[in-house]
């Protein structure tokens, strides 16, 4: 079943690739943008094929129920996952997992991110605030958001605020330190150049500081992102009562073992998805910013 | 000094005076001393070049003179005035990357007007006027990594000329270019420097570069740099590409070199 869902996917992916190279190659003018289309296709197509091959594998170690140090009796086929997928993202409570966790994402990450971000600049700018702040900061630094949740229990009145924070702590670290990061790697040229110019200090840190460390902000808002899915699903197995990660370890409990794999792709893609979200803003942001532009 | 005052353009003023300056760098046993003793009087619209061997503190006296590195003892004035901080009537060109990578080639330009509070419609119009008589009326929306290094280098010239600084301070502005963009950008900037009677100051250490540019040319020992000696440069003006190979600059920069290297080993029988 799997091979032919492979065979589905691939041919159709490989025709378009080879039928632009042709084109490219003979005949269109506005070769650049042809040969970047090229290019991408290949992409897509060697990435798509990667992912193929996996699940391939994984279907047939299911199927056949290897037991080589990994035992494969209890895991799921990609199969069997889909037949869960197909049957329960129609579900209602599915989705009300799914919005929960979203919701607590959202809310976490936002303060994260505002707090973050100013304390950040504060402390990358500001002798003071950085001999004050960051002390305290790299103690805490250290500590995983998942020993947090003992604490988060007994702070906050509800499992839903808890949680919300256990996500707001694994957002606000990577935050935090990419953008002190960003903030001394600014060009003091472009520091100087301001001021040769006219600038005071508040259009420095307007006009030159926040720019100048915007893709760094940018990067850290990206992984911030991803740990506080991490963080989040963790307080959700542990003690939610709803939402993705809980879901999962529920799945677990009730031995519906199809269900834990469909959490775990969920929350891949929900993490996937909400990354690529704030990369995506931030290159709104950001149109003069070219990762590769070093050479120019 | 105030005769040079008469042509009552903007600008006309920038008098340059430096008495007595050493600048020592870091204390105790790891101080360095940068620069000695540095006597020199700059007149208004007068275009000075420093000329000495990389790393001898040149670009330390631009610092001074811009404001960022302040003088140990000594006194150094711009139009009378002591020079504390940085300020936008001396406008500072530096080596290159100093345009702002996140503001198009128009934002960079206005940037010093919206520092002084002009109104949006008012200095886009400066900075196109600017940005046009220097040949890139069109790359105002393109972002300076799309431009090439003389390009970016006339951006750069653009953000500070449509200031009207008083006096330019230039730091090897040109190092960085192909030897035909060299070329170009010093004829485009003999003829801005003509056209808005500023004061520049330049630092070089190309003996044709200061020679072709400047009205007097200072040359500086190793470090900690003094002032080894200074030359006039009598070159008629105005000065195009034509002058370079002309005797009167190949005998005075013979004269340069003999002076830069002592005189010259015999010469081999040809």
């Amino acid at each position: 079943m799997a091979s032919a869902a492979q065979a589905r996917i691939a041919p159709r992916v490989q025709a378009a690739p080879l039928s632009a190279a042709e084109v490219s190659l003979s005949a269109r003018p506005n070769r650049n943008a042809t040969g970047r289309l090229t290019k991408r296709l290949r992409a897509a197509f060697v990435g798509a094929l990667s992912i193929a091959l996996w699940l391939g594998l994984w279907q047939l170690a299911s199927v056949q129920k290897w037991d080589m140090f990994f035992r494969f009796e209890n895991i799921p086929a990609p199969t069997e996952v889909a037949a869960a997928f197909s049957e329960l993202y129609r579900a209602p409570k599915f989705a009300a997992h799914v919005g929960n966790s979203v919701r607590r994402i959202f809310l976490g990450f936002s303060i994260a991110s505002a707090l973050a971000v100013v304390l950040g600049l504060l402390i990358g700018r500001f002798r003071l605030a950085a001999q004050s702040l960051f002390p305290p900061l790299e103690i805490l630094r250290p500590i995983p958001a998942v020993a947090w949740i003992p604490v988060a229990i007994l702070l906050f009145t509800s499992a839903e605020q808890s949680m919300v924070f256990i996500t707001f702590i694994g957002a606000f670290f990577p935050i935090l330190l990419s953008t002190i990061h960003g903030v001394e790697g600014v060009d003091r040229r472009l520091v100087y150049a301001s001021l040769t110019l006219g600038a005071g200090p508040i259009d420095v840190f307007k006009e030159v500081i926040l720019p100048g460390a915007l893709p760094s902000i940018v990067t850290g808002l990206s992984i911030g992102m991803g740990t506080s899915w991490f963080s989040l699903v963790t307080a959700e197995m542990i003690s939610g009562q709803f939402g993705i990660g809980y879901y999962t370890w529920e799945a677990y409990t009730l031995q519906q073992y199809p269900k834990i794999v469909l959490g775990m792709v969920t929350i891949g893609l929900l993490g996937m998805g909400s990354s690529f979200l704030v990369k995506w803003v931030g290159r709104r942001f950001m149109p003069w910013f070219k990762p590769d532009a070093s050479a120019a | 000094m105030s005769s040079a005052t008469s042509t009552g353009a903007i600008g006309a003023t920038g008098a340059i005076g430096l008495r007595g300056v050493d600048i020592h760098f870091g204390e105790g046993k790891t101080a360095v001393q940068a620069l000695s003793g540095i006597d020199l009087q700059i007149e208004p619209g007068e275009f000075v070049s420093l000329l000495g061997p990389s790393g001898c503190g040149k670009s330390t006296i631009i610092g001074a003179l811009a404001g960022f590195t302040p003088i140990t003892s000594g006194e150094l004035r711009v139009d009378g005035e002591r020079v504390t901080a940085p300020g936008p009537d001396r406008g500072v060109v530096f080596q290159q990357h100093t345009l702002f990578p996140w503001k198009t080639v128009a934002k960079n330009v206005e940037f010093g007007l919206k520092m002084r509070g002009v109104r949006q419609a008012e200095r886009q119009r400066q900075a196109r006027e600017m940005l046009t008589q220097m040949g890139l009326g069109e790359f105002l929306a393109h972002y300076p990594h799309q431009l090439s290094g003389g390009m970016q280098q006339r951006v750069n010239l653009a953000r500070v000329l449509v200031n009207r600084p008083r006096v330019i301070l230039m730091d090897e502005p040109f190092c960085s270019l192909d030897a035909q963009a060299r070329l170009q950008m010093q004829e485009l900037l003999l003829s801005l420097w003509h056209e808005l009677h500023m004061t520049v100051v330049f630092v070089t250490h190309e003996v044709d570069e200061a020679l072709f540019l400047s009205d007097r040319v200072v040359v500086l020992s190793q470090r900690p740099a003094r002032i080894k000696s200074q030359i006039k440069v009598g070159l008629p003006r105005p000065r195009t590409r034509d002058l370079l190979t002309s005797p009167e600059f190949v005998s005075l920069k013979r004269e340069m070199l003999d002076l830069l290297m002592g005189p010259p080993p015999a010469a081999k029988a040809s």
